[in-house]
């Protein structure tokens, strides 16, 4: 699904990714761990094509595409969905209408025709179920005014929508409680499949007691240093960050 | 990293899509401005003698006036003997009583505009009095509106067939000498609506008006007056839209609205006049005044305006709130781009007890455009309890361009409440970036994002008219953000 090789990418001259590598087979999630700093956030934004970023080395490629030359919303219609850490507020802009934009956008992409009105409202509230959302959230301005909670919510309704074929979850659990989070989670399990794969990106073990990852992977100096199952992570939990970076043995091993 | 990404400027640098000539000959006086002219429009549109005189009268006041140089905008002067003051179709002595009888090309423009008028007639059932060039060319709907007593036609016939009625009303709103282009439009209007509509009537029908700038080196005066008899209701839309030109044009226009006791007007504006090239070359400069007065209690006027075109906008649609209780209201979406300016805003000024107003003013600048929003609130010694919201938000895209907020209020009435909010955003590489992650073209998420912002404005506006306006103002984004 997803290769990264040797990625190298600088903010303002400074090196944030120093030759990463990540493998994503279909269906599989994988976590990436790590402490402030470490490029989590980078690495989520260069898959998504965000501007800011200059990948100095290396290559990405999505179902054997060069992910890397394409536009953001290319990426976004071949099946790529970044959840953003801080869901932007776009007032004035009902949320049901940058959706339908998107799904038929999507849509138009793959050959498909666009959903009618009617199609569109059935497969939209049969997604606002799955994330315990209201229909009047629908008619409410992008993110406006939006909770926290309300706005991790949608970022996770809208991938419910679009069906991505890898999501990126930028720290989607940040700011939510424990009720929230597992609403959030459930949403986010729904939704696994063998055809979709998941990078959840997170400082917290605490997701992952609700989304169980395949795989898990410390970021650290830019680069990937430990990877494992599901227990690496709770032992960064029990250890701490310290562990990681300051073990001489890790190897990257993803 | 993006090589796809591209930048603002390139998507801002489409053309004009409005940019073509109908090549209908034109029937033109040659440049210049004296009083032979003025008499020379007053004979050819057979007009009564008080409008000669009252054209002569602003006329020579206006040679005693200077252009203003307080606005936000920078042109080089106007030679005012350099315009030509009349320019007709060539049929104009023998007008045409029915759509059969118009031009094909004049019918062809309208198709191109995508507002052909026998779709608008028979989709909107609007009645359209299509202003091209000087002369209008079709006029609807008329005998429907009679039956119910509603005057709507051209101002030089309501000059013709109802002289006591214009003179009752013309200039009593935006006197002949209220300011330099008021004055030299007294002088030499040639055309422009004129609607009345009777006591207790509710207009049926939105009425309509087309401008269309055409013949070159034409300037444009319409003048149109609207007065609504106690009671009564009207919607009026005006649009326009002008071909690709290289030389300035000035379209010096005024509107005068009377609306008396329990009367309501609504009169909305989608403005896309030739903005100029990339560089600014061409483009109209649109000096227009719009003046409305609540001349009874419980009257209401509502201005809404989406001000997409033009090289220069300067323009202040105002209410004077004469009546008790009377109601004013302003609601206008201004865009700059590549080179434009615009200079606009309202005027509100509280003369009655318990009178209210309400002014929303979107101002979207891209590329070099220069927006001001220009607003004055005063509320008189004797207007009680009058109240005034006021919200002014203006939107930045790219870091060439620039929003000016100029908000002036003269209160003499403690009991007064005015509430003043503003607004400045930069359209956000993070809003864009969320729209296009999500699928959408970036020409599309910016057409989104300013479809947003202006939101309570277009909503404002009659349903086919609003559709309208979010096409220009994407075409105009097309050109202007992207």
């Amino acid at each position: 699904m997803l290769k990264i090789s040797k990625l190298t990418v600088t903010v303002d001259g400074k090196t944030i990714l120093n030759g990463l590598d990540l493998e994503v087979g279909p269906g599989e999630v994988h976590a990436i761990m790590g402490p402030n700093g470490s490029g989590k956030s980078t690495l989520a934004n260069v898959i998504a094509g965000r501007e800011g970023y200059q990948v100095t080395g290396g290559s990405v490629s999505f179902l054997g595409q060069d992910l890397l030359s394409l536009a953001p919303e290319k990426r976004a219609r071949e099946g790529v969905f970044l959840a953003f850490q801080y869901p932007v507020e776009i007032p004035g802009v009902a949320n049901v209408y940058l959706l339908k934009e998107a799904v038929n956008a999507t849509r138009q992409h793959r050959g498909e025709e666009k959903l009618d009105a009617m199609d569109f409202l059935k497969l939209v509230r049969e997604k606002l179920k799955l994330l315990q959302m209201k229909e009047e959230f629908l008619y409410r301005s992008v993110n406006e005014g939006f909770s926290g909670g309300e706005k991790k919510r949608n970022e996770i309704f809208q991938m419910a929508m679009l069906e991505p074929r890898l999501a990126v979850l930028d720290e989607t659990d940040s700011g939510l409680d424990i009720d929230a989070l597992k609403i959030v989670a459930d949403g986010v399990n729904a939704q696994r499949s063998a055809d979709r794969s998941v990078i959840l990106v997170t400082h917290y073990q605490r997701l992952l007691d609700y989304i169980v990852p395949d795989r898990v992977h410390v970021l650290a100096g830019g680069r990937i240093v430990r990877s494992g199952d599901k227990h690496l992570a709770l032992e960064l939990e029990a250890q701490g960050y310290g562990w990681v970076e300051s073990d001489p043995s890790t190897v990257s091993a993803a | 990293m993006n090589p796809a990404v591209t930048d603002l400027g390139e998507l801002v640098g489409r053309e004009y899509k409005e940019g073509f000539v109908t090549d209908i000959e034109a029937d033109t006086l040659p440049p210049g401005l004296n009083e032979d002219v003025i008499r020379f429009l007053s004979a050819k549109k057979d007009e009564p003698d008080f409008v000669l005189e009252w054209r002569l009268d602003a006329f020579r006041r206006w040679q005693n006036m200077k252009q203003p140089n307080w606005a936000q905008v920078r042109h080089a002067p106007i030679d005012f003997q350099a315009i030509s003051y009349y320019s007709a179709p060539k049929s104009d002595a023998d007008r045409p009583k029915s759509l059969d009888e118009i031009d094909p090309k004049l019918l062809e423009t309208y198709d191109k505009l995508g507002i052909p008028l026998e779709e608008q007639k028979a989709l909107a059932g609007i009645a359209v009095d299509a202003v091209f060039d000087s002369v209008s060319v079709a006029t609807t709907f008329k005998d429907k509106l009679a039956k119910i007593g509603v005057i709507f036609c051209p101002l030089s016939e309501a000059l013709a067939n109802h002289p006591d009625l214009v003179r009752q009303y013309l200039g009593s709103v935006v006197p002949a000498a209220d300011n330099f282009y008021a004055a030299l439009n007294s002088a030499v209007f040639t055309e422009g609506s004129f609607v009345y509509i009777p006591k207790g009537v509710r207009c049926p029908m939105e009425l309509s008006t087309y401008f269309r700038i055409n013949a070159l080196n034409t300037g444009q005066f319409e003048r149109t007056l609207i007065i609504a008899d106690e009671g009564s209701y009207v919607s009026y839309l005006e649009g326009c839209t002008a071909p690709m030109r290289d030389e300035n044009q000035l379209h010096a226009a005024v509107v005068e609205l009377v609306a008396l006791k329990d009367a309501q007007i609504k009169y909305s504006t989608v403005q896309n006049w030739y903005p100029g090239d990339e560089e600014g070359r061409g483009g109209i400069y649109n000096f227009v005044t719009k003046r409305g007065v609540c001349r009874g209690d419980n009257a209401k006027i509502s201005w809404t305006q989406v001000e997409t075109g033009s090289a220069i906008t300067w323009k202040y649609p105002s209410v004077l709130l004469e009546g008790d209780s009377s109601v004013g209201e302003f609601y206008s979406v201004a865009l700059t781009n590549h080179c434009q300016q615009a200079d606009t805003g309202t005027k509100m000024v509280h003369i009655g007890r318990n009178t209210s107003s309400t002014i929303i003013s979107k101002g979207i600048s891209a590329g070099r455009g220069q927006n001001a929003y220009r607003g004055l609130v005063k509320v008189l010694k004797g207007a009680e309890t009058a109240r005034n919201y006021s919200q002014c938000d203006s939107l930045l895209m790219g870091d060439r361009c620039g929003a000016h907020t100029f908000p002036y209020l003269e209160v003499k009435n403690p009991t007064a409440t005015i509430e003043h909010e503003a607004t400045t955003s930069k359209i956000g590489e993070d809003q864009l970036f969320y729209c296009r992650q999500r699928g959408l073209s970036e020409e599309d998420a910016v057409s989104l994002i300013v479809n947003g912002f202006c939101k309570e404005v277009f909503r404002e506006l009659p349903m086919e008219f609003a559709v309208e306006a979010q096409k220009l103002l994407s075409i105009s984004l097309e050109g202007a953000v992207g």
